[in-house]
């Protein structure tokens, strides 16, 4: 070996290339881009099936499909989109700006890294492949209770039931395993005299997250685990007859299945002030109060989760406390909306593809917060409870929420990653029709479910038939747009204009002081935070 | 040595890593614990209509006890669940009684197939918070039933309600669901 490329090769000489080279990879910023990679390609596998429901219910009646294929396409479709899509998503932004935001070298668990990301795909592959064994006269397709997986249905349900029930353990083995290496990242790699209250707010983000994943999924485990039992070992968990409850798995599941909204936004959130500093060029105002209106909204998220069966025969007491706590939680999440806006007060804003997403991201998560106000209300849900209402209100939360978040931090850190800008005219054209399709498929949807049709089923009265088409041709041209985003991570990934270090120009933060793509090893030396 | 200018100060992960495993480990045995901790609080409060597990003797239910002041409405229904070909119907659909007095219905259930099935009644009563103030001393909802090919039988229920049932209610409803018995035994 020259001392040339030794030089040049300090660290990785030893590591293996292409496919060994992923496979084997310890390093934060590897892993970090699987987990994106894998999120991106989910996204895509997870939206061709909500389309498939979406051109069924272009018209009424049955065209395309048959009812319990429908059944499987909506359960699936939410299984991927939350757990293979967005999750993945939120963990890969972890694995790569962590490290660099607190100046650590890699994540604390480096191998435990490497594990965690290497268990989803056969997770996905267990989700999905009742589809394909049906084909060959195995089982009865995928799990077709909806992504709730709500007893008694999910007892009688065929194999696609116990394929998802291994599924999310081992989605939950994963994120647990991801968790637990953020949190001792955070806790133990710190640079020198950033303290927890001066650490970037991503990181809090990510933090109250990772505690809400350790505490949660280990019961939503458990759950799926007794349903499990029930269907091939003869307990009674959920069956009344053998002195079991089907609610207690409401409970249990919901238990889970409300902290896992903010599991998914937590992250988003605490990238949102990263971007709007970035282009209003001001420091984030009130940095102190978001971090701890996130860690209100976490232990307040523990608390609330019956509000997701409201109509199940909860007596009057249980229903007036999980009503109020529930309304309770939009005071901190005003905290972050008045510091949001205050960020961008009077600021020099300029209007980037992030910055764009961002503003989106705002107004549209505004809607979604309001709406929520509105299911919480007891007496308002008993009318809109499982109508289309709901449905509205989720992918207010979790597509404009969460995954137009997902790509305001796409956007935001691709040069960083890349050492290339992505291009600015696509970025902009994808955002205008995310925006405006996203709005044509969901919008209809609140008038469809104030008017009264239910969710979950594959046809519907004569008075929907406008909506639901405005809301199919709307779901198309939102999934093709999201094509012009692939196209534009894919030529950003293979070349283009060179990213300067700081990239943006108010950029402030570790992260960008490293080169664009950063070093192997992204802090060799620790950086020192100076007090005050 | 080279690689000792890449390691921050070394730190002890281990520690951290087996409490944060614990904890998940303690959520995970939380998830089993809240089966009996749900069934005692849905007893205790009633939710869900759950009515007390436990029989009570005639002789907890004094006839001085009896309230002739008050009287309550009580209601009977039944339905079948999916796989259990039977009939079942109240003999009498609706009832006065007073707190405090023993009161005895029959319930008509019929086997209306060709084999012998075995079924489990599960109760219920509405308004929930009532629950725990309507007290059983036998009940067909005790054990499973089993029913010969076309067999009908008449099910005897004993029940009592509490003296201390709130003022507010003046009327509740009873309701069976009969299952297939998951392991007749």
């Amino acid at each position: 070996m020259n001392t040339a490329s030794h030089a040049l090769d300090h660290h990785d000489s030893h590591h293996p290339t292409g496919l060994l080279r992923w496979l084997t990879t310890t390093n934060h910023k590897d892993i970090g881009t699987m987990y994106l990679t894998f999120s991106l390609l989910m996204f895509f596998v997870g939206g061709a099936m909500i389309l498939g429901v979406r051109a069924e219910l272009f018209q009424p009646g049955l065209q395309l499909m048959k009812p319990e294929f429908f059944n499987q396409l909506i359960g699936v479709h939410a299984l991927v989109m939350i757990f293979a899509a967005l999750m993945p998503a939120a963990t890969g932004f972890a694995n790569w700006m962590i490290p660099l935001m607190i100046g650590a070298p890699d994540m604390a668990l480096p191998r435990l890294n490497n594990w965690g990301f290497w268990l989803l795909p056969p997770a996905a592959m267990l989700l999905t492949m009742p589809f394909f064994l049906t084909l060959f006269g195995i089982g009865d397709g995928a799990v077709a209770t909806g992504w709730t997986l709500y007893a008694p249905l999910s007892v009688q349900g065929g194999i696609g039931v116990d394929f998802a029930i291994f599924s999310i353990h081992i989605l939950g083995i994963s994120s647990i395993m991801g968790s637990i290496n953020i949190i001792a990242t955070i806790l133990n790699m710190r640079a020198p005299g950033m303290t927890l209250m001066k650490m970037p707010l991503f990181c809090w983000g990510w933090l109250v997250t990772a505690v809400l994943l350790i505490i949660t999924l280990p019961v939503l485990a458990g759950g799926v685990t007794m349903l499990l039992t029930d269907r091939h070992f003869g307990t009674h968990f959920f069956n009344a007859a053998g002195g079991g409850d089907p609610i207690l798995f409401q409970h249990l599941f919901w238990f889970f299945g409300h902290p896992e909204v903010y599991i998914l936004l937590l992250p988003v959130w605490g990238l949102m002030p990263h971007v709007l500093s970035t282009f209003t060029r001001k420091p984030v105002y009130g940095h102190d109060a978001q971090v701890w209106s996130f860690i209100a909204i976490g232990v307040l998220g523990l608390i609330v989760w019956a509000h997701h069966f409201l109509t199940s025969g909860l007596p009057i007491p249980a229903l007036l406390y999980f009503m109020y706590s529930t309304m309770s939680i939009s005071l901190p999440l005003a905290v972050l909306f008045f510091c949001w806006i205050a960020t961008m007060w009077r600021g020099a804003m300029s209007f980037e593809t992030p910055m764009l997403f961002a503003l989106g991201f705002i107004v549209l998560f505004g809607i979604a917060g309001l709406t929520g106000l509105v299911l919480a209300d007891v007496a308002a849900d008993a009318q809109y409870h499982h109508s289309y209402f709901v449905v509205a209100h989720f992918h207010y939360a979790l597509f404009a929420g969460g995954i137009m978040g997902v790509m305001t931090g796409v956007y935001y850190w691709l040069p960083k990653w890349t050492g290339h800008m992505y291009s600015e005219k696509l970025g902009k054209l994808h955002f205008w029709l995310t925006v405006i399709s996203f709005n044509f498929t969901f919008m209809p949807q609140f008038f469809l479910g104030l008017a009264g049709m239910p969710r979950r089923i594959p046809d519907y009265a004569l008075q929907f038939a406008e909506f639901n088409a405005i809301s199919t041709v709307g779901a198309f041209a939102l999934g093709l747009s999201q094509l012009i985003f692939a196209y534009n991570v894919w030529r950003c990934v293979k070349g283009g204009d060179k990213a300067t270090d700081r990239v943006w120009e108010g950029t402030a933060g570790l992260e960008w002081e490293l080169s664009s793509p950063p070093p192997h090893h992204s802090w060799e030396t620790q950086p020192v935070i100076k007090a005050g | 040595m080279r690689e000792a200018a890449l390691s921050p100060p070394p730190r002890r992960h281990g520690r951290l890593v087996i409490r944060l495993l614990l904890v998940a480990a303690a959520f995970f045995a939380f998830g089993f614990a809240l089966v009996p901790l749900y069934d005692s609080l849905c007893r205790a409060v009633g939710f869900n209509g759950k009515t007390l597990k436990d029989a009570i003797e005639a002789k907890d239910v004094p006839p001085s006890a009896v309230n002739y002041a008050r009287s309550l409405g009580v209601q009977f229904t039944s339905t079948l669940m999916p796989g259990l070909p039977w009939e079942i119907r109240p003999l009498e659909p609706a009832i006065e009684v007073h707190p405090g007095e023993l009161r005895t219905t029959r319930f008509l259930v019929r086997n209306l197939s060709d084999r012998t099935i075995v079924g489990q009644a599960v109760p219920s009563v509405s308004p929930t918070v009532a629950a725990r103030h309507f007290r059983k001393l036998d009940c067909f909802c005790f054990k499973q039933q089993t029913l010969a090919p076309g067999e009908s039988r008449e099910m005897a229920l004993t029940f009592v309600v509490d003296g201390d049932i709130g003022e507010e209610i003046s009327e509740l409803t009873l309701a069976y669901a009969f299952f297939p018995a998951p392991n007749p035994n």
